[in-house]
């Protein structure tokens, strides 16, 4: 459960730095997360079936669940990146966040019923939007500033595995036993309090500020105000624009599926290859950014998404489309997820780094919902392939113009490899 | 407590949780196989006729051997012993000869199909779904098929609720997905992107065929022409049709809820004369409904407290009288009048 992932193969580049070694913590916190994604995306990936299925409900009602699902966890977000700065204690507030998805799973043991489901799921997404930032802030605050792109890589490898494991996990359950949902619910609790479990006991419940203060600095008191600074700026603008730009897995699945015969038969399962690709890529281009710039890294990373969007339009649909599309997909999550939440950390003020990567993520997932309804409306007046064209198009600009919009920050990283970072008053 | 006390700890809570979990479901598992096999009956490879005579094919839901397989009783004795055959459907429908079976293909990837099943009970013609099996129709002669599935992938969040439907031919002919035929909605062309339909239901000359349209958060009872490729908006509020055998009135689900929960309730559209008739059933019906015949509905109903269960009820086209149970531990009934 306790692995450290030794990075043996570049030990002589730098001779300043310490060797190559992702920090045990956030090992722990990536099997505490790949725990939680069992949990949560086994119960998720059988929901339609057990709605459908067991409690005899059309989907209709379904899209609604899954739009609560989606909805809740970005408002409460910021909530949790602000109360994990305030009170200086991100382990706890990631703590909480973890507890009532747990507490969320073992009521679906009891729930019945539409409304019930709904009401648990609701509570398992609060759960989320609380415990992400906080996290995220126990990662970088666990981690060499020179090698938080592939901290945050190392820790959304193991979320993948996570991801990937629990329909696996949920429908082989259910190829032995066809009704057994209750089964998968049980395994899913067992997780979740496995994740708790092991991110109350085995991660420190260190506190950035105090330690700081400790070491002679001044704190710096949490205001809103302080992340409105112009490095950050740049970071929520980029990541906005990039997010409105982004139209969605689903609908790129969808235009696949109509094009090519071998998307439509695989259709239900599209979404494994872009994980499998997240999966793959995620620890390399970690590094990457840690080397060649997270800001250039970000930006670059919305290419291989241009070129998923330039795979589903293009006017051959065969299977090596399909598959292009998917890992390009996969190279664009890996390059722009966690190399965001990096980003954030590193320009956010100095005590404040939960609510900066908070408000990153924020604008991303605001943004993304924004940018699909809008691709919505753009389809059902474009058309289905004008409508990806257009985007990408608008995409193939934005990309230049934010490169040059993140062009400072890039600089500021180069320069800040010799000597801790110093984020700018 | 020191770091070393915290690791044991924690290793004895993996062992402890994930540990338990397996042993769990293996016992759960083995507990399913045991009761599988101690139940297990003799089953007929075939859909099997009743002497000759009218016969209700549906999804048995028993929760032994027999669940999830096709499986059929004489219309005019529901409650003997059902003709249990092999084939494993999540919905079924037969008629004339042409039996088509939808079906969650269990694996740890899990995909979804369409089936139309030879005699023998092997499939003839396969479709891939997008996603869960929802309706499946076939006309009376046998020579068309319809079927709707759910679009499911991972990401649903992004598109919201979506369905397939597909109509094709016995012959090999396919007509293809709805969403690619004219939506007429008060005689206006409508193309909006958010179009879905679901729920066919056949007429006796092969072209025309009603089903449930949806756009900007209305639902439309719709009347297809195959030959004009054309679905013509008749009303709203009208999901899952059912044509009656002498093909007067059409049955279907609505929803009567007053709040924002949904509460469907069943009922008749009299097409001479544009009278409606709601059922006084007071559960909450999700199904497409069957008839029996020009008199009598037939419709799945949850079991409440079971997983995957439901009965088959009837009740009076007419709206009089009380629903009666009509088949037990059953779902997906269709009535065979070959």
């Amino acid at each position: 459960m306790y692995i450290s992932f030794t990075d043996r193969g570049r030990q002589g580049g730098s001779a300043t730095r310490r060797a190559g070694k992702v920090s045990s913590v956030v090992v722990t916190l990536g099997v505490v997360s790949l725990l939680t994604d069992i949990s949560s995306e086994s119960v998720a990936s059988i929901l339609p079936l057990y709605i459908t299925g067991a409690l005899g409900l059309s989907t209709i009602a379904y899209g609604f669940i899954d739009g609560i699902y989606q909805g809740v966890s970005a408002v409460v977000r910021i909530g949790g990146g602000w109360a994990s700065d305030h009170a200086d204690r991100p382990k706890w507030v990631a703590f909480g966040g973890y507890a009532v998805s747990a507490l969320a799973k073992v009521a679906l043991l009891f729930a019945s019923g539409f409304a019930a489901v709904a009401a648990v799921i609701t509570v398992d997404r609060l759960g989320k939007g609380i415990r992400t930032a906080p996290r995220d802030a126990l990662i970088t605050v666990n981690s060499d500033p020179q090698m938080l792109g592939r901290s945050f890589g190392v820790h959304r490898m193991l979320d993948t595995v996570g991801a990937a494991l629990g329909p696996l996990i949920a429908f082989l359950i259910l190829f032995f036993v066809p009704t057994g949902y209750q089964l998968v619910f049980v395994v899913s609790l067992a997780c979740a309090l496995l994740g708790v479990c092991l991110l109350g006991l085995l991660v420190p419940g260190r506190r950035p500020r105090r330690e700081r203060v400790a070491l002679g600095e001044v704190p710096v008191p949490f205001r809103w105000r302080g992340l409105n600074q112009p490095r950050m700026r740049r970071i929520v603008l980029a990541a906005g624009v990039f997010a409105l730009l982004t139209v969605g897995d689903g609908f790129i699945y969808l235009v696949l599926q109509a094009r090519s015969p071998f998307a439509a038969l695989w259709f239900p399962l599209l979404y494994v290859g872009t994980n499998v690709a997240f999966f793959v890529f995620a620890v390399p281009l970690g590094r990457l950014a840690d080397r060649f710039g997270r800001a250039r890294v970000f930006v670059l990373g919305h290419t291989a998404l241009l070129a998923a969007y330039a795979c589903a339009a293009l006017p051959v649909g065969g299977a090596i489309v399909t598959v292009a599309c998917l890992v390009l997909l996969g190279v664009f999550y890996a390059a722009t997820d966690g190399v965001l939440a990096a980003l954030a950390a590193q320009f956010a003020p100095r005590d404040s780094t939960a609510s900066g990567i908070a408000a990153a993520q924020t604008v991303v997932a605001v943004g993304r919902l924004l940018g699909a309804t809008g691709f919505g409306v753009l389809w059902f007046a474009a058309g289905r392939e004008a409508a990806v064209l257009i985007v990408a198009a608008a995409l193939a600009v934005a990309i230049p113009l934010l490169y040059l919009l993140l062009r400072p920050l890039s600089s500021a990283e180069a320069a800040s490899t010799a000597e801790p970072i110093e984020p700018a008053q | 407590m020191n770091a070393r006390l915290r690791t044991t700890l924690a290793a004895a809570l993996s062992v402890l949780l994930l540990g338990g979990a397996a042993a769990y479901c293996v016992s759960a598992v083995l507990d399913y196989q045991a009761r599988q096999a101690s139940t297990a009956t003799t089953k007929s490879a075939s859909i099997g006729a009743h002497g000759g005579s009218e016969r209700i094919v549906f999804r048995s839901t028993t929760p032994d051997a027999d669940y999830g397989l096709v499986a059929s009783v004489a219309a005019n004795a529901p409650d003997e012993a059902r003709r249990v055959s092999s084939t494993v459907c999540d919905r079924v429908y037969s008629e004339a000869g042409t039996t088509v079976c939808l079906r969650i293909d269990r694996g740890i990837l899990t995909t979804f199909s369409a089936n139309l099943l030879a005699d023998d009970g092997t499939p003839a013609s396969v479709w891939a779904l997008p996603g869960i099996p929802s309706r499946a129709r076939v006309s009376n002669d046998g020579t068309l098929v319809a079927f709707t599935s759910f679009v499911t992938g991972e990401s649903y969040a992004s598109i919201g609720f979506s369905t397939a439907t597909r109509i094709v031919d016995t012959a090999g002919a396919d007509h293809g997905n709805l969403e690619e035929f004219t939506l007429l909605l008060d005689g206006e062309p409508n193309t909006a992107v958010d179009r879905n339909f679901w729920g066919v239901t056949f007429a006796d000359d092969d072209s025309t065929f009603y089903a449930t349209g949806a756009t900007g958060g209305t639902t439309w009872l719709v009347r297809g022409d195959l030959e004009a490729r054309t679905l013509t908006g008749i009303r709203p509020g009208a999901e899952c049709p059912s044509l009656s055998p002498d093909g007067s009135r059409i049955a279907y689900k609505k929803n009567v809820s007053t709040t924002g929960s949904v509460h469907w309730a069943v009922a008749v559209l009299d097409l001479t004369t544009n009278e409606e008739t709601v059922l006084n059933d007071p559960r909450s019906i999700d199904d497409q409904v069957e008839w029996l015949d020009d008199e009598t509905l037939l419709y799945a109903v949850p079991r409440s407290g079971a997983t995957g269960d439901s009965d088959v009820w009837s009740a009076s086209a007419s709206g009089g009288g009380e629903p009666a149970l009509f088949i037990e531990h059953a779902s997906s009934p269709s009535v065979v009048r070959e």
